[in-house]
């Protein structure tokens, strides 16, 4: 027999009483810090305490360079056809609609035009959240069309790179997207419209291997995995342990493949400033030196 | 039993009956009927034998350690080869082979991977596997080129570029990027040929060309079929199958729309036979040059963009 007895019945269980705590903390994985989730987006999303940039989406970045969350996109209507008929142990085609699904896009990337702090841009944001921001011809052919425009209309171009490369469901398809993408920055070159290569977390494969690192001006933020070859490949290829940092953005800038690593709260300012460097010489003619 | 074996068998009785037959025909009539018509059988079957090829069959031919190389090419197909070394900044990368040769009598440049045969060429070359010194100092030198209106050939056969600690660190992806995008303006013709592996960005480094060919039994693709498995199937035992998924083999390409044409291989494959795969390959390379250099130089940087910009538009518009 229990020692003590309950007078009034059963317990109460209506009605919620429990403090709901899930999702509004996050673990740092930099510092393995507690960040209260608030705090964390009010930084950018950028760890208070540690600096560590956390992923964000396309649609945050363009919020993040565009004045006042405005621009119009274009070219948001391709979508892939599956041209092999890819199926690995799910469907390419199933894939294409989860991802479509998740992340409200028909693939990888977002065209937009608008301004940065008031000088008219076109920027192409690629979204890892979609089968990890692979490019396959969608993503060529999109960031093509961005280059294009850049170059007819003149206008700066910034790309923002967070992809771990071609996509393999099409093959070398995917490949020649490479290619394209290139020959047609080559033309941007030519006329002189700037053109700011952002890479982001991650930016690895064939995207490292063509646009991100074709830029007049190659940045990144701080800690972000670059790369051609993914970690895990070299591992494999020379059975050693990579070294800390390896791969890291401040290793690629020690190592001169990097203008710049800017910190997620400067991005904005500093692609302004660049964009005046590069565009008044343009515009003015004959001197050899641009005088303002 | 799978269908090349089952082919493979009949073709073989056949040719036992062939034998059988041509031993004791004489002058018959009737006889040699018979055999022309056994002969012809066999062509058909050989055909189809082609076709029935999976890609993985093609793989391990595009890898065949008697393959002919670049330098068995460049040996027949050119003169007066003079290698060029180095890239003026870091090292010569001996996995890349460049240098000045004659082609038919005309100053043309070259440029091809070379993974070496025995172990120690192998460890110098290697494997093939190129570092981004190999890249730039084949741009290089097609800028030399391109100053003095030589026509580029590539031939390629590389498993890609190398992943290693050295060549992140010198800026693998920089280069091979650079590459692209200079190559698609250099002001020269370019005749690329996939000769053996076409390994992902690796390849396209220095297949950026107004034509872009592909031997028979060569592959060309984004991942080898061991790191595609690996990855989406999680198995890298699963490579025919990935092999079959990717579509890498020649005629794949071209359906594709990727490649311009496909360079036909003797029977059996290029390593059975050296100077009829060179044979072949020359008579391919010598009719796109005489149609390139018929060219006037703003059409054919204008259909070279052309190529790239049109190539494998797999999209729908919503």
């Amino acid at each position: 027999m229990a020692w003590f007895k309950r007078e009034s019945g059963d317990l109460d269980n209506s009605g919620k009483k429990t403090v709901r705590t899930e999702g509004l903390w996050v673990k740092c994985e930099g510092c393995r810090q507690i960040i209260w989730k608030k705090d964390l987006e009010e930084n950018l999303n950028v760890c208070p305490k540690c600096q560590k940039h956390f992923r964000i989406d396309a649609r945050a970045r363009l919020a993040l360079l565009l004045d006042d969350n405005q621009y119009e996109t274009f070219d948001g209507n391709l979508s892939s056809t599956d041209p092999l008929k890819f199926v690995d142990l799910k469907a390419y085609s199933s894939r294409l609609r989860q991802a479509e699904h998740d992340t409200g896009l028909k693939d990888a990337v977002i065209n937009a035009q608008g301004k940065l702090l008031g000088r008219p841009v076109i920027a192409s944001v690629m979204e890892y959240a979609f089968i990890g921001g692979s490019m396959g011809a969608v993503v060529g052919e999109m960031i093509t069309r961005a280059v294009e425009r850049a170059a007819e209309t003149k206008t700066p171009l910034i790309i923002v790179s967070a992809s771990g490369g071609a996509r393999m469901m099409e093959g070398v398809i995917s490949l020649m997207q490479l290619a394209k993408i290139s020959a047609a920055l080559a033309r941007l070159d030519k006329v002189k419209v700037p053109y700011v290569s952002v890479l982001t977390d991650p930016t690895t494969g064939g995207v490292t291997a063509s646009f991100a690192m074709l830029g007049d001006l190659n940045i990144a933020e701080p800690g972000a995995l670059i790369g051609f070859a993914g970690p895990r490949v070299i591992e494999q290829t020379i059975r050693q342990k990579l070294p800390a940092g390896f791969q890291r953005s401040e290793f690629l800038l020690e190592h001169g493949m990097l203008d710049a690593v800017v910190h997620r709260k400067e991005m904005k300012p500093y692609i302004a400033r660049a964009l005046d460097f590069m565009t008044a010489a343009v515009s003015r003619q004959p001197s050899a030196v641009s005088t303002s | 039993m799978n269908p090349i074996q089952k082919v493979q068998q009949e073709l073989d009785q056949i040719e036992r009956q062939v034998a059988l037959i041509e031993a004791n025909a004489g002058q018959n009539e009737g006889t040699r009927k018979q055999l022309d018509k056994l002969q012809e059988r066999v062509q058909i079957l050989r055909e189809e034998m082609k076709g029935l090829q999976t890609a993985w069959q093609k793989t391990e031919l595009a890898r065949h350690p008697q393959r002919p190389q670049t330098l068995d090419y460049i040996e027949r197909l050119f003169t007066d080869f003079s290698e060029i070394h180095g890239d003026r900044s870091f090292g010569d990368d001996a996995a890349v082979i460049c240098g000045m040769a004659r082609f038919h009598g005309e100053e043309v440049l070259v440029i091809g991977t070379q993974k070496g045969r025995d172990m120690k060429q192998r460890v110098y070359r290697n494997f093939g596997t190129p570092h981004p010194e190999g890249y730039r100092k084949a741009i290089r030198i097609m800028q030399v080129a391109e100053k003095f209106r030589r026509p580029i050939f590539t031939l390629v056969d590389t498993d890609g570029a190398y992943p290693g600690i050295h060549a992140e660190e010198r800026g693998q992806a920089e280069a091979i990027a650079y590459n692209l995008r200079e190559m698609a303006r250099l002001e020269v013709p370019i005749i690329a040929t996939v000769i053996g592996v076409g390994g992902s960005g690796g390849a396209l480094a220095i297949a950026v060309a107004d034509r872009v060919l592909m031997m028979e039994n060569s592959i060309y693709s984004v991942i080898s079929p061991e790191g595609c498995a690996a990855i989406m199937w999680r198995d890298a035992t699963k490579k025919e199958l990935a092999a079959e998924a990717m579509r890498i083999t020649a005629t794949d390409l071209s359906e594709l729309g990727c490649i311009d044409d496909i360079v036909p291989e003797p029977e059996g494959g290029a390593h059975r036979d050296y100077e009829a795969a060179a044979n072949l390959l020359d008579v391919s390379l010598q009719k796109h040059f005489a149609e390139l250099k018929k060219m006037p130089l703003p059409e054919l940087l204008s259909s070279r963009y052309d190529k790239f910009r049109t190539m494998a538009q797999y999209f729908k518009t919503e």
